[in-house]
């Protein structure tokens, strides 16, 4: 980054960073077509409905957890808490729905309150505590790991009696008008909050405020900004959307499982940077995240599809990770 | 730079397409399995039974588990990648039966026959289920620990976690038949270490303090086991009967070394086997039994080199 920006990083740094994400969505978007080439061309298995509907599915949950990340990274921040979080308001919506009794909207108003709140924890820590993000949601993420055990009484919660509740994420709104394209509404949801938060980060003053605290947050705070409370509220609508993937989640498998969790914060970071969001802050989108979640999906399912050793998925994942960052560095450097 | 981008791209899709195109067979019965869990060395064991069924019996079989017995949807992906290669027969290990039932049903309309193994689906929709009675080996290491320390006494549990079906079942097994047969021994704590030796190291040098005159440990799973003896070892503590559950290297060598008494071994081998086995018997319409039990043996130093058992037991 030049001194310019420096000096002015809510003049310019927005507009390059619209400039630049759309070159990674690019070269994303470049790697997911190569792969879903790739992958048709090695198995006839791969191309059926049935599966990319199942790559779709899987792809639900990381992506709504990187959309989340993708918000506080873009500040500058990073959350460790985001799988936790999702475990811990699809506990809350368990004892909601399941030990409350109570209707289906109570219980997804629940979650996502509780996901908001929880948002809201951490980012009061961050910012009015100063605790760095890293450590501040590392002790969070134990925090909500525990709390959702001791909620739970370490026992899944089934929501045996909402029966309305697995359509969340596995029922079919556009199945039931085109039959033979049932796309798992888990999948519209992602979609939904993809298309919330990019319109958050790109149209409103809290997206713009999003980018000027990750380009230069002492910058931000001379130009009279109130920092810590933009900052707070970041991490709240990150929490809130941490909340959606905990009823999807929940929703797929019919329960609230509280042990689940701890290492989903790390494959929704890989799907970000995957995504072209910088680790460093300022620059990022939301649809790069999203095609980053489905290039790791897609890649997973694809391996597996072609029966390769459990092994070495693990290490082509791995690879695939460091080549698209070094990719974008490349291009970087580059421009 | 697009130069590059193209390059890496091609690369990228080339050593995809290179490593795994080797790896698909012809036209052998495929069965894959999908199990709870993969890097363990018991998980490896299974496969290993596996591995040997499908080279005995001609067909070929795969096997995928999560990194933790705790990633239920990520083993429902896996699930459902392996139903879409249309295999012959699919044997499942679940981690929450519940949430694999969608799916489950899916192979049954598609007649692809479903083998639970290890730990049973609670479904009539598998053919047949090949594992353990777990209540009944636990229960077992509870009269040898009864035996060992003279029907009397302080002893405490350490065991991988309390929402997996093994880890209830025996944690269960072990409780009740203390319970019910040995009034006078008393059970001070059951701590749970998610099966991880360091942590289960920790759990027990704390029981130890805690309870410096206790006479057993029982760890409930392989991981739990070797953390019980390290603890022990640690605090220096002599003449505390540590009774383990499983195999494994470290295990074997602590029972030859004389600081663990014995531990109670599945037959993670023969869960593997039996589930191929019984996976082909059902493509090739052949009646399986509701429930295959693959059976567990008490060891210790006395037995440990007997051909029987060292044919279960894994490094």
């Amino acid at each position: 980054m030049t001194n310019t920006e420096m000096a002015a990083p809510m003049a310019t740094t927005s507009g390059k960073g619209r400039f630049a994400g759309a070159q990674q969505k690019l070269l994303a978007f470049g790697t997911l077509i190569i792969l879903l080439i790739g992958f048709s061309l090695a198995s006839p298995n791969f191309m059926q409905t049935s599966n990319v509907l199942a790559i779709l599915q899987a792809t639900s949950v990381n992506g709504i957890l990187a959309v989340a990340a993708t918000l506080v990274i873009i500040t500058g921040g990073i959350d460790l808490s985001v799988g936790t979080l999702m475990t811990f308001t699809a506990v809350i919506a368990g004892v909601v729905l399941t030990y409350w009794g109570m209707p289906l909207p109570f219980g997804i108003i629940a979650a996502i309150l509780t996901g908001a709140l929880v948002g809201l924890a951490s980012g009061t820590i961050i910012a009015k505590m100063k605790i760095p993000p890293f450590i501040a949601t590392l002790g969070m993420m134990l925090i909500l790991k525990g709390l959702s055990l001791v909620i739970s009484g370490t026992k899944p919660i089934y929501f045996n009696d909402t029966p309305s509740f697995p359509v969340i994420s596995t029922g079919s709104i556009i199945g039931d008008v085109i039959p033979g394209v049932p796309v798992p509404n888990g999948v519209i949801v992602l979609f939904l909050v993809a298309g919330l938060a990019s319109y958050i980060l790109g149209r409103t003053v809290l997206g713009r405020y999003c980018f000027a605290l990750g380009s230069n947050e002492e910058a931000a705070r001379l130009s009279g900004v109130n920092v810590d409370n933009w900052k707070m509220a970041i991490y709240a609508l990150s929490g809130g959307i941490c909340g959606i993937a905990g009823l999807v989640i929940a929703s797929r498998l019919n329960s609230a499982q509280p042990a689940l969790g701890q290492g989903y914060e790390l494959d929704s970071i890989a799907a970000v940077v995957i995504g072209g969001t910088s680790l460093s802050g300022g620059r990022g989108t939301i649809l790069g995240t999203v095609i980053g979640a489905l290039i790791m999906s897609v890649l997973l399912n694809g391996l597996r599809i072609l029966s390769m050793p459990q092994e070495w998925q693990t290490v082509v994942t791995g690879s695939i990770i460091i080549i698209a960052v070094y990719a974008d560095m490349m291009r970087k450097r580059k421009a | 730079m697009f130069t590059r981008r193209t390059f890496l791209g091609a690369v990228s899709a080339t050593a995809v397409v290179a490593a795994t195109g080797s790896a698909r067979a012809a036209d052998k019965i495929y069965i894959p399995l999908i199990s709870k869990g993969f890097q363990h060395q018991f998980w490896q064991a299974v496969k290993a039974g596996a591995d040997k069924a499908a080279a005995d019996l001609g067909v070929q079989v795969t096997f995928e588990g999560p990194d933790t017995e705790a990633q239920v949807d990520k083993q429902i992906d896996m699930l459902s990648a392996a139903l879409a290669k249309k295999p012959a027969a699919i044997g499942f290990a679940a981690l929450d039966s519940q949430a694999a039932i969608p799916l489950l049903k899916k192979a049954q309309s598609e007649k692809i026959p479903v083998v639970a193994f290890d730990s049973g689906v609670d479904s009539d929709i598998p053919v047949t289920t090949c594992s353990t009675d777990n209540v009944a080996a636990a229960a077992l290491a509870a009269d040898k620990m009864a035996a060992l320390i003279g029907n009397e006494g302080k002893v405490a549990l350490v065991v991988h976690d309390q929402t997996s079906r093994t880890g209830i079942d025996r944690r269960d097994g072990f409780v009740n038949q203390v319970k019910s047969k040995y009034p006078k021994i008393e059970i001070v704590d059951i701590q749970y270490g998610a099966g991880d030796q360091l942590q289960s190291t920790e759990i027990t040098k704390s029981i130890l303090t805690a309870h410096p005159d206790i006479k057993g440990f029982f760890g409930a799973n392989e991981g739990s086991a070797i953390g019980v003896v390290n603890g022990v070892k640690e605090s220096k503590k002599s003449g505390v009967v540590i009774i383990g559950y499983d195999s494994g290297k470290q295990q074997k060598q602590a029972i030859r070394d004389g600081i663990m008494a014995g531990s109670i071994t599945q037959n993670p081998v023969g869960i593997g086997y039996e589930t191929v086995k019984a996976a082909v018997a059902a493509v090739k319409g052949e009646k399986v039994e509701k429930h295959i039990d693959t059976g567990f043996y008490w060891y210790d130093k006395s037995n440990i080199e007997d051909p029987k058992i060292a044919a279960v037991l894994y490094d």
